[in-house]
This record gives C-alpha cells, structure tokens and sequence, in this order.
C-alpha cells in the first residue's frame, strides 16, 4: 500500500493565474485538501471545465483534466462517465458558462442525473472577457456592455438547478473552507448529478457583491445555515428563525420572543422536502437570509447506472456479440 | 426496358426484359416504403440484381390525397450489372389521384399504370388537380393502364377477419403486393413470413394481410386481363456466388461502426441527435447493446459531438453523427478534437439544403464544410462512400485512421445511399486485419505532448491508468511538455506539425485507380460519393459506344491519394458530375490546377444514367 496522498499530491507545477484576491484561489485550495482525504486513487478522478476564469481549474489539480469549450463541460463530462463509469468525475464551470452559452447542457446533465459533481463558482460577472454582466447579475449591474445598468432579471442557479430537475443542489462560499469542505464531502458522496454553487468573489469586477454574507461583521444576520431536521435559526443570537406563513404560502423572517413567536414557529430542514428547498433556494436578501448547505437531496438512480443495467439485462437476453452473425441477420441468400 | 423475347410463364403470356424498373406511389400513410421492402426481397431471393430508392415527404402524415403528401419507392432490378436505382419508370403502382399526377412525369411511353380506381373519387382527384378522371378522359392513352377497384376487392378480402373499415383498407398495399409479385413472378413465402413475423401478437392482422396478398395474387392469375398486359420475366443476374443480403447505405455504414471497434478493439460511444436523415444510424446501433457500444441520444447537435470526445479522452472511441446543418453545430467542438488530437468520427449523412432544405432529399453539397468548414488551421481526413455497401468498408477506414493518427474523420454519405439499398455479397470479417489501439501505460519519459516519431499521432493515455495524470486543453499546448503555452514559434510548430500529420497521411491510403477504362485517354469522368452508380453505366454504355473515356472514383476526399493530381492530368479532359454546383471542381483546381468541366445537380434527386451520358457525349463532341 502506498503511502497515503496529501494536499501537495493534488498540486501542479503550473503558475496560478488567477487576479490576487480571486475567491478562485480560496476554492482551489480547499480542493487540494479536500481530495486527499477522500481515500481514492488520483488516477481516477478528472476533472472537466468549459471556459472562464473557473475553467482554468484543471491546469491546477493533479489529477487528469480536460479544460474543454465554453459551456460545454457537462456534455465532455457525461462522455468520460459514458465510457468509464469508475471514474471520479467533476465539473468545474461559471455562471456564464454553466447558466448562460451552456444552460441547456446543464439543464439535461442534471435532469439525467449524470454521476458528477458540478462546482458552479458564481461570482455574477463574466471575468475572463473583462467584465460584462452575466445571467446571475442584478437588475442594474453596470458593465462594459450594460453602462447604463442591466435590465434583465438574473436566473438564481439553485433554483434553475431545482427546476430541472437535480436530486442534489447545495450552496457554499468560497473562502468558508469548513463549510465548503463539507459540502464538497456531500456533493461527492450523493450518486448522480451534484450541484454545488459556490458564491465566489471577483475582486476585479465585481468586487463585494457577497459582502454581506461573507463578512464576519454581517454574515450572521445574513447568512442561514441549513441542516437536516435542524431548526432554519440565524443571528447573531440566534433568535431569528424563518416560518412558513400559511396562508400567504410563503416564507418570512420572525424573532423568537416577538409576537409570541416559538421554536415550535420555527420551520424545521427537511432535505428530501423538494417544496421547502424550492422556497428556500429562491429566498435571497436583503429581506431574507441566504441560505447556505444542503437545500435539497434525493436518493434516485442515476443515468450512467441505469444504461449499464439495461445492457447488463440485454446481453443476458442475447447470445454474444459475433460481427459475421450481424451481417448475416436477416434475410439472406445462397448464389451457386 | 427492353423486350428480348416473349415466353409462356405458367402457362400466360410473359415479355422476357433485361431490366425494369418498377415504382410504387402512394400516400405516405398507404405503406408504400413496406411493400417496397417486400418487393425487393423477393426479387433477391429470385435471383435479379438490384438497387432501390424510397423517396419519401418530409411530412409524416401529410393530409390522404394531397400531392406533397406522395411517398414513393422505386425498384430497378435486371439480369446485368445494375448499380442505379433506373432513369425511368416501366411500371408505376398509383394508390391515388395525387400518386399518378405527382409520378406520371417519369413513366416511359408504353408503361404500364397499376391504379385503386376507387381512390378516383372527386374529392381526390380535385385535391389532386384533375379537373376530369384520368382513367375516363383519355390521358392516358399513351400508356397501359390497369385500373383495378382495388378498395372494394380488399375490404371483400379481409371481410372475414373482422377489421374494421379504416383497418380493412390499410391490407390495400398487401393486396397491390400480391398482383404487383404475380407481374413478375416473385415468391410471396418471404413477404407472408415477415408480416406473421411483425403481427405475431395481432393473429387477424397478420392473416387480413396475407389474405389480401393472395388475392392480389389471385386476381393476376385468374382475371382475363385485357390485351398488352401479361406477366414480365426478367431473368436472374450473373452474380459472383456466394452469401447475399439486401443492405441500405446507414445500416452498412452502422455495422461498420461497430466493425471498426472490434478491429480497433476499443468501445464505441456513438452520441448523436436525431435529424433527417442520419437518424437511422442511432437507431440501429442502440439495438445492439450486446456489442461494446453504448448509445446516446444527447439533447443537440453540440451535447452530442462533446460526449463522444468525452468519451475518446476517457479512452473509448466516440462517434457522432448528423446531417449537415447539425454538422454545422458540431464545428467548433470538431476543431477541439483537432487541437487536443482525440480519435473521433463524425458521419455526415448529407441532405438537401442550405438550412433546413430539403431534408428527406439527397444532395452531396457538404464537401467544402467537411473540408474546410471550421475555425482555424484544422484539417482532418475526410472519406465519402459511394455505395450502400461501400459504406461498410468506409465506416471502418474511418475508424482506422481516426484510432492510428488521433483525429478527427469526417465520413460523408448521403440522403440516397443512407435509404437506398444493394444486394450485398457478405464478408467473412476474419479476413478483415485488425489494428488494435494501445494506451500509454509507460510511466518513464511520459508527456502528454508525446508523439509518434512515424505517424506524428499524440499519445494517447486515458484516466485510470497510474502515474499518467495531465492535462489537456483547447489553449495552445506545447510541443514538448504539453502545458499551456502562448508562445509565438511554438504556434507556428504547432500548427505545421498538425498539419504535416494529417498530409502524412496520404502516405498511408491506396493510390487512386481508375474504375473503367484506361488510365490516360480524352475523358475522365470524375466522381465521389453515391454518384457511382449512375457513373459507371454513363461510362459504360459511353464506353460500348467506343469513346475513350474512364471512370475515376474518388474515395480519400482530403487527403486526396498521393497520385491523383498526375493520373488525372493523364486525360485531355476531366467531368465532375456533382450533386452542388461544383465543390469538386474548386477542390482539384486548388490542388492540382486542373480545369475540370462540371455536371450540377442539386434538384434533390439522383442522377440519371443518360444525363452523365449527355454530358460525356457533348464533352467528347467540344473538341
């Protein structure tokens, strides 16, 4: 037996190219650690990207990689799990090459339930083409081709993801390496199709646009921690809980204490609730809390499962493969 | 056709003929494409040679009566050498007034018209444009007509078995079947066998529709038809012996597919995206799961083409395949495969067009796409099939060379090839050579930029395999470590060496021959493709006439055969007939400076043997 992988194991030589300050950074590193401890042999993981800053990860994970075309990572993908279901196979895209040239692909990679890991690093802006607004950037972001502000709604990745159909959508933050790190561990342990956005900091173009989630000071009031059969409770003190208003069908903020408000008001996180995780993933501030961890999680059969079953079942109806016997099916016939 | 004597066939009066060519016509609801299959199995199994083609609408179920609504299926078969599916109708089977308007045109003088005189209705015919019945006003005279109440005798027929009137009449192509066999003296065992094959869980289909093939039958042999209408005897074919079966295009070319796998010893993954009409290669290779294929039906053209690289970088062979306007959408990830040099095959089975076209039709106007249709310096191999069984071989060259050189092939087929069909003598694959794929396993010295001194093919080493972990990617890679590199010499070198491999590859394909004819002369006749068929009779009855001409068919599209441009300038005068407006022509003229004359056809048809012959007759005549 060889001697257990570290974080450097996971490391190449290549000069990381990423602007100082990118939550890219962040991300790459918790990955390095991460991978170690999963037990696996490197060779087998592959990691596959489109194009954008995120999508130069590869260059910068030891393992196999294949930095593709812009958007198109999940399709790559799906043809690597295709021809070899034991490989570890992760995707590692954008917002605008996940959810903008590549949304269809992503739609069907998930509605599949494909067996991969999809890291979609959402930082609202497109970096690499110097800072256009993308599909997630709010109503008024101002950019190279929207100087007067953008005026079309942004998609929330979660709830797209939702809407075609993923059986396991989480949210993290790119410089919360416990958190990430967890949710890194669900993402890679769930079979099928896993979608991990990941709230990721452009320095550059879009520098804070997650501030008040990420910032020590204010993330407590604006950052809810989801977990399984655990109360939806955030604050400082955690006297703030999230209930469902029956008769409006809708979520809203109440203070334990006020207004005779209990734990008992308190909605409880039921992962496999795929209404709840609905309502939560479209639950945005600054009204609400954002909420972090895993929105929703199903035990389906995945795609790539499915196909090799019903080969499995059809060559046992079959005799063997036997190319003259193919050309000879049907009807033939003898010339003397 | 023409008549070589008159016999006595169990015990009627029967004209002896060479060849014939029969076409049924009919709504594309009537099963006009299903008694044409039948037909054709029968004239195998009685020994003619053969060719086909169905000639269907676009639309699926187009309104009953309405002329774009005609579906057709044509059957040229013959005692000799026959590689066209014929130039003109002798016999046409009409189901109905739009039938025989929309085919008429093509019917030679004297031919023979089967037509349901109870689909003469006037809601029919006025549908169909007739201001007065064709079968009563005379305009026909130049023709035999046989004008049968075909409705009435079948829903008689099938009256027993309990059908109801709309099932009933749909026995009308069995009945039409069984008369149109009676013609020509065809067996009815294997069309009887197949159908208690297809309804085997519906018995009162199954019987409905033998009764009404015997009775089609039933009718030519007992009814006094009126004078010049008698059997047809076409005498068998002079075939090599040996195993025959019948083949279209897009079935040779999936078993190919496969084929080249096994050679190659590799799993195919074969992802494609329907579209009209390459779709039938998806179906038949996702019905053959005991073979080392998995199908994938992706969700666009796109999806497709990236899965099957996908698919070669984990090690596996990927196919796609499309027709051309779902080629087009494929182009900037083909050129991916060419930068990162992944084996990938992509079939393009052309059509009619530009965009949507003319998708059922057959035309061979993507050869500038498939050569030159992408961004950048990327060639890659292209090689067309130019006939239904030719697209075997095809299939497999592609595989070969797409595994040895770790590129992307272009396959080109077409609408024709892909529906029309052969007989085919069977190979035994154990004669066909091997040439089994190895992946890099060889820790030492090992770089992903790594390439074969010989045929300069990238390493290819797949995820899995220990101590080879790397990279690879559309940006510029450098010659020695692989790693991304924006230097300027190394893009040059790049660029070459990408080059230089795929001309290389001239070296490793056969030289260009010369089909018929000699290999110098006045005339060469030029093709690719699915016009060989029609070439090689043009050429041969030009030949029987004593011109000096030769047919050169060409198979390697890009890299042309090392020869090529010197055998061609061999001839005074070179013809390209081409079904675009001369794709060809440009191509030799870049290459080889050759001013080549052309012959254009792109009206969604094939071409017919006397329109070459036209063109080699005028050709020989200008000088």
């Amino acid at each position: 037996m060889n001697a257990p992988l570290t974080m450097k194991d996971y490391e190449t030589d290549q000069e990381v190219r990423w602007c100082p300050g990118c939550g890219d950074y962040a991300i790459l590193k918790t990955l390095h650690k991460f991978m170690p401890t999963l037990g696996l042999p490197r060779e087998n993981s592959v990691f596959i990207s489109g194009i954008g800053c995120s999508s130069r990860f590869p260059y910068y994970m030891n393992t196999y990689g294949f930095h593709t075309i812009h958007g198109r990572a999940p399709s790559l993908a799906t043809g690597v799990k295709l021809a070899n279901p034991e490989l570890d196979v992760w995707v590692v895209t954008g917002d605008g090459d996940g959810l903008s040239i590549g949304g269809n692909h992503m739609l069907h990679v998930l509605r599949r339930n494909v067996d991969l890991q999809i890291l979609l690093f959402n930082n609202e802006i497109y970096g690499l083409t110097k800072g256009q607004y993308s599909p997630t950037s709010k109503v008024g972001t101002r950019s190279p081709s929207t100087p007067d502000g953008s005026v079309d709604r942004p998609l929330d990745p979660c709830s797209f993801a939702l809407g075609a159909g993923a059986q396991f959508v989480a949210r993290s933050i790119d410089t919360e390496m416990k958190h990430l790190t967890e949710m890194l561990g669900r993402s890679h342990s769930h079979k099928g199709a896993s979608f991990l956005e990941i709230l990721q900091n452009c320095p550059v173009y879009n520098d804070g646009i997650f501030e008040q989630v990420k910032n020590k000071k204010t993330a407590a009031d604006s950052r809810l921690v989801l977990q399984h059969g655990e109360p939806m409770l955030f604050g400082k003190e955690l006297d703030k809980g999230i209930r469902l208003n029956t008769s409006l069908l809708q979520l809203e903020v109440v203070t334990l204490g006020e207004d005779g408000i209990t734990l008992a008001d308190i909605l409880v996180h039921n992962e496999s609730n795929k209404v709840l995780a609905q309502m939560l993933a479209g639950m945005h501030g600054p009204d609400f809390p954002e909420p972090v961890g895993v929105i929703f999680c199903a035990d389906v059969s995945g795609y790539i499962e499915d196909v090799y079953a019903q080969r499995i079942k059809v060559r046992e109806a079959r005799p063997p493969a036997d190319m003259n016997a193919l050309l000879r099916s049907g009807h033939t016939w003898q010339v003397d | 056709m023409s008549v070589v004597e008159e016999v006595s066939v169990a015990g009627a009066q029967a004209r002896v003929l060479e060849g014939v060519v029969v076409r049924f016509a009919g709504d594309s609801g009537d099963g006009m494409q299903l008694t044409g299959n039948n037909f054709t199995e029968a004239t195998a199994i009685y020994g003619n040679d053969l060719a086909t083609f169905p000639d269907f609408p676009a639309e699926i179920r187009a309104p009953a009566g309405a002329t774009f609504g005609v579906s057709a299926f044509q059957i040229y078969f013959g005692s000799d050498d026959v590689t066209t599916a014929g130039d003109a109708v002798d016999v046409l089977v009409a189901m109905n007034p739009a039938a025989l308007i929309t085919n008429l045109k093509d019917l030679v003088e004297g031919g023979l018209i089967v037509v349901d005189a109870d689909a003469f209705t006037d809601k029919n015919m006025q549908r169909a444009g007739y201001k007065a019945n064709p079968l009563e006003d005379g305009s026909l005279d130049a023709y035999r007509l046989l004008s049968i109440d075909i409705s009435k005798r079948v829903l008689d027929t099938v009256k027993p078995f309990g059908l109801s009137h709309k099932f009933g009449l749909r026995c009308k192509n069995m009945w039409t079947l069984g008369l149109t066999m009676w013609l020509f003296d065809r067996s009815r065992d294997a069309a009887i066998a197949g159908l208690r094959k297809k309804f085997a869980k519906m018995p009162d289909i199954a019987e409905a529709n033998v009764a009404a093939i015997n009775a089609g039958h039933a009718f030519g042999e007992t009814t006094e038809l009126h004078a010049g209408i008698e059997m047809y005897k076409v005498p068998r074919a002079q075939v090599s012996p040996g195993l025959y079966r019948n083949i279209t295009g897009s079935e040779a070319l999936a078993y190919g597919l496969l084929a080249g796998g096994q050679l190659a010893e590799l799993p195919i993954v074969f992802a494609s995206y329907p579209i009209t009409p390459a779709s039938s290669l998806l179906h038949t290779l996702s019905g053959q799961k005991h073979f080392e294929v998995v199908t994938f039906q992706a969700e666009d053209e796109i999806a497709a083409v990236c899965a099957a690289i996908g698919a070669s970088f984990a090690g596996s062979l990927g196919i796609t395949s499309s027709s051309g306007p779902g080629i087009s959408l494929k182009a900037e990830a083909i050129s991916l495969a060419c930068a990162v040099e992944l084996p990938l095959v992509i079939v393009n089975t052309q059509r009619g067009g530009p965009s949507t076209g003319l998708p059922t039709k057959t035309e061979q106007s993507d050869l500038f796409q498939a050569i030159y249709g992408r961004h950048a310096d990327t060639p890659l191999p292209v090689i067309a099939s130019s006939t239904c069984s030719d697209c075997f071989e095809v299939a497999i060259e592609a595989v070969r060379l797409a595994t040895k050189y770790r590129t992307p092939v272009i396959v080109l087929s077409d609408g024709y090839l892909a529906n029309a069909s052969e007989p085919w003598q069977l190979p035994d694959f154990n004669d066909y050579e091997g040439f089994p794929v190895v992946h890099a396993t060889e820790v030492e010295g090992f770089s992903p930029a790594n390439r074969d001194p010989d045929t300069l093919a990238r390493v290819w080493a797949k995820p899995g395999t220990p101590g080879l972990e790397h990279r690879i990617g559309g940006i510029e890679r450098d010659a020695v470590t692989g790693d991304i590199s924006y230097d300027a010499e190394n893009h040059q070198k790049m660029t070459l060496m990408r080059q230089a491999k795929i001309d290389g590859i001239a070296r490793d394909i056969p030289l260009q021959s010369v089909d018929q004819g000699n290999t110098t002369g006045k005339l060469a006749v030029v093709g690719w493709g699915s016009t060989y068929g029609v070439i090689h009779q043009a050429v041969k009855r030009a030949r029987q006439s004593n011109m000096d001409v030769s047919h050169v068919h060409i198979r390697y599209m890009w890299p042309m055969p090392a020869n090529l441009g010197e055998l061609l300038k061999g001839f005074d005068q070179v013809l390209i007939p081409e079904m675009n407006t001369g794709q060809l022509i440009d191509i030799l003229r870049a290459e080889y400076a050759i001013d080549a004359k052309g012959v254009s056809k792109v009206s969604g048809q094939p071409f017919k043997i006397r329109e070459i012959e036209a063109a080699i007759k005028s050709q020989m005549e200008s000088k």
